[in-house]
């Protein structure tokens, strides 16, 4: 059984997408919660249309009816958790009824998919940022994750709880320390012992306290504390929320450099920009969405004429730490030498397939599922978790909820260079439901003007039932329409990830 | 698991349970052509090239269709069988255009390949041939229904591999086709443009625009590497002719996604050669960018840098790394953060 919750996988993931409908097609239970009626809503079992912000009253309401009908794994709760009872007292308050007034899911639904999920074998749930861009999104995850350890869907195959990655190296990038707590393989800069392993390692007094995140650094960029910033490969102007914050951050900047493909929005504030090599351009490794360290090769010598890698070597020798890398392969050894996670990966293992870590020896086959036996701390710790609505909801002024998200000819902004996919899909065509669109007067290709209280776009409209009444979706790849001008500036309290999925907007029809 | 004994061309062959004979014989080294038939498909047993010869059993039947069964006799090889296999690419190409010098498939073609190895350079069979329009409505994929032999892995693949149900035969008899609900170009059809028809096609009838007129396909260098869009992690292989790239090809040794890819795996990749590419640094001269070598560029990020550490302190510096580069070039710039600029202010978009 597959229970996918908050996550487009047909044009996200489009390749998971293809597999979770094989699955579906050969007989698998297929749940779908999205408010939008996404492709594989089509080919659900159940289509649970949840209000948009509303993914904790549902997963609390499934929890409450597993508990109430005893069908929760109390082995594995007795042997494998703690503090099961603070969650049954907190979904007690989640009933049926009052859990469909709130997420607008008929009340018998909630009980088939309760029932389904419960005592079905093996169940996987997939999630992705319609989980996690929410004011609550840490508190969504930690939902999810209750109800899988609720019925001990975790830690064997065909289980758990498994989030998709965005990008084709977000995973790599977190694994690497591009973080601003954690060394490599999450070893916490503020751990003394591993400070001093990377301080020997690389010859160099290292700083002690954990850095800013992204949402910090621009806040402290407008506030005119962070002076200098060099951004490698993102593009934050079109893909942060509230683009005009961002916009004002980098305007006050002293010296900002931006290694890039392209002289891309957020390129245009720079003092230098630096020319980046294409993954076909270079030698390396990605790391997807199932810890999997795979080989990217150079296919053609970089058109700037030096790889990413060697221009961040040059830059460091020219500040007086020189580095001796010859190839990437031994800046991974390296690395690999320091991260336990990766301690047993190398080129030559990964030659024909890729190993999924933790893979902590040479003769280790890597780590297919994690929490097989154990969880990381030990006992999966329940977490009593309550609604957290969204920041900003609709209202007279602004009477739509907007929400946003990536359609399957895109990817963030890099396809806009791709001539093919850009001469047919070249601008942004938001969603409006039928009955919003005859009230606003605008067909399919009519243009509006969408305003929130941060700022306003021009876009064409696709009138479609995809979205509910009330509801508009737009995507975010479009220099023309930079949706992310409208977003929320509300943030996870605990993650910082911004609330792309909800905020309030008017439309007018120009 | 279950064995089953059986003899194939005099050799003795253990074979799982609920094989067919074209996977049995394939398991002990012995090759039956096929063109219909694909590991990744569901069986078809339509284009009838792999017809063997069983002991016990009327005419010839379909190796691909045909379960193997304790102590069946195959011959794979007897005049009967070649007969009838040069017979059906007789028929086929009865219909099929022979213009091999140009065609883009030419060296990658399963129908050339199989009328080399039985000697049919024509057709005894002469007679009405199709005369379709070329699609080339959309800029990936280019459909010549001339060249297409009705083998129905690009129906399947539609089906089976991405689930879309966009193809399917149409018409009747001379007049049967493969094509799009409402007999539609691909672009006006429900089609997602992942191209995966476009790899399983045997024959010259579906091809990646994108390749057309760049390279035959001996000259290219395969280069597996791995998809730089979405977090799935698809391997393919990179088509490079002369120093460039002029394609995508699915490679079936991928453990993520086999042969399957999507739009942007399989024709995104064009990004790479974008005239909007920067190919030498630029540095802000009188609020204009202006080109310069990397040498001064490099000279003056890491004096600002350094002046920026010492005047500000190494708070006041924060980096951007990537999730769309390496694990290497995450790696190398975390570490010029922590060791040269001496701040953990080192984060990238997972959070945002």
């Amino acid at each position: 059984m597959l229970f996918l919750i908050g996550t487009n996988t047909t044009e996200a993931h489009p390749v998971i997408g293809y597999k979770i409908r094989q699955a579906a097609r050969r007989g698998a239970k297929l749940i779908v919660a999205d408010p939008r009626r996404i492709e594989l809503a089509e080919e659900a079992d159940y289509w649970l249309r949840l209000r948009p912000g509303t993914d904790i009253p549902l997963l609390n309401g499934l929890m409450h009816i597993i508990i109430k009908e005893e069908l929760y794994d109390k082995a594995f709760v007795a042997e494998r958790t703690e503090n099961f009872e603070a969650l049954r007292e907190t979904v007690e308050k989640y009933t049926p009824g009052y859990v469909s007034r709130l997420t607008g899911v008929p009340v018998e639904d909630l009980y088939a998919v309760a029932r389904l999920y419960a005592t079905t074998d093996k169940a996987m749930i997939f999630y992705t940022l319609g989980i996690t861009e929410h004011v609550c999104g840490t508190n969504n995850v930690m939902s999810i994750a209750n109800l899988a350890m609720l019925t001990g869907h975790i830690g064997r195959p065909g289980t758990g709880v498994n989030p998709l990655r965005g990008q084709n190296n977000v995973q790599g990038a977190c694994d690497m320390g591009a973080l601003p707590n954690v060394y490599p393989g999450y070893q916490r800069v503020t751990d003394p012992a591993v400070r001093a392993k990377f301080q020997e390692a690389w010859g160099v007094s290292l700083p002690a306290g954990v850095g800013l995140m992204i949402p910090e650094m621009f806040d402290k960029a407008n506030a005119g504390e962070v002076k200098a910033m060099y951004i490698l490969g993102e593009n934050p102007v079109l893909t942060d929320p509230n683009s005009n914050h961002i916009r004002s951050g980098l305007a006050r900047l002293e010296f900002l450099v931006v290694q890039e493909l392209f002289l891309t929005e957020t390129a245009e504030y720079a003092d230098v920009v630096l020319p980046a090599a294409s993954f076909a351009e270079t030698d390396g490794t990605f790391t997807n969405t199932e810890r999997r360290v795979q080989r990217v090769r150079k296919a053609i010598e970089p058109l700037p004429g030096r790889t990413n890698w060697q221009t961040i070597m040059a830059l460091c020798a020219k500040m007086g730490y020189p580095m001796h890398y010859r190839s990437p392969e031994e800046i991974f050894a390296e690395m690999a030498s320091l991260t336990p996670s990766y301690s047993g990966i190398n080129y030559s293992r990964i030659e024909k397939e890729g190993i999924q870590w933790p893979c902590p020896t040479c003769d280790h086959p890597g780590t297919p599922y994690l929490h097989a036996r154990s969880f990381t701390r030990g006992k999966g710790l329940f977490q009593a978790i309550d609604h957290i609505p969204p920041a900003e909801m609709p209202d007279r002024e602004y009477p739509f909820l907007l929400s946003t998200g990536r359609v399957l000819s895109h990817y963030n902004v890099t396809t806009l260079y791709s001539a093919g996919i850009q001469s047919l899909w070249s601008e942004e065509h938001a969603e409006v439901n039928p009955d919003d669109a005859a009230r606003l007067g605008v067909e399919t290709g009519s243009k509006v003007k969408v305003a929130s209280r941060r700022g306003k776009v021009v876009t064409r409209v696709q009138v479609t039932d995809r979205v509910p009444p009330g509801v508009i979706w737009m995507s975010f790849h479009y220099r023309e329409t930079p949706t992310n001008v409208l977003t929320s500036h509300a943030v996870d309290p605990v993650s910082k990830t911004g609330e792309y999925k909800v905020c309030a907007v008017k439309i007018e029809k120009i | 698991m279950d064995l089953v004994k059986l003899q194939i061309d005099g050799k003795e062959v253990e074979a799982p349970a609920g094989s067919t004979v074209l996977e049995a014989a394939e398991q002990a080294g012995i090759h039956i052509p096929r063109l219909c038939h694909d590991p990744e498909l569901s069986p078809w047993g339509g284009c009838r090239l792999c017809v063997v010869e069983i002991e016990g059993m009327r005419n010839l039947p379909a190796s691909c269709v045909t379960t193997a069964a304790p102590g069946m006799v195959v011959r794979t090889g007897t005049p009967a069988v070649i007969e009838a296999r040069r017979t059906i690419l007789e028929l086929l190409l009865a219909n099929h255009p022979l213009d091999c010098l140009t065609c883009e498939k030419t060296g990658d073609c399963k129908l050339a390949e199989y009328c080399y190895e039985y000697g049919v350079k024509e057709s005894s069979f002469a007679g009405e041939r199709h005369n379709y329009g070329i699609d080339d409505s959309n800029p990936f994929i280019v459909r010549d229904l001339n060249k297409c032999i009705l083998c129905g892995k690009c129906v399947r693949a539609c089906a089976e591999m991405t689930g879309k149900d966009n193809l399917d035969f149409a018409y009747r008899g001379f007049h049967a086709r493969v094509t799009t609900f409402g007999d539609t170009s691909y672009l006006e059809s429900d089609c997602v443009f992942c191209g995966n028809c476009v790899s399983v096609c045997p024959t010259g009838a579906l091809m990646e625009k994108q390749m057309k007129g760049k390279a035959r396909r001996w000259e290219l260098k395969r280069v597996k590497t791995t998809c730089p869009f979405c977090g799935t992690g698809c391997n393919f292989d990179l088509c490079v002719k002369d120093g460039k790239i002029v394609g995508v090809a699915s490679n079936p040794d991928s453990v993520v996604n086999g042969r399957a890819l999507c739009i942007k795996g399989r024709f995104g990749w064009d990004f790479v050669y974008s005239d909007k590419r920067l190919k030498t640094p630029l540095i802000r001269r009188n609020g204009k960018f202006v080109p310069v070598s990397w040498e001064e560029a490099l000279d003056l990020v890491a004096a600002r840098l350094k002046e920026i550490r010492e005047k500000y302190g190494p708070g006041s510096f924060a980096a951007l790394s990537s999730a769309r580069c390496t694990n290497e070039e995450n790696y190398l710039l975390q570490k010029f953060v922590r060791a040269v600029m001496g701040t953990n202010n080192v984060d990238h978009c997972a959070r945002t």
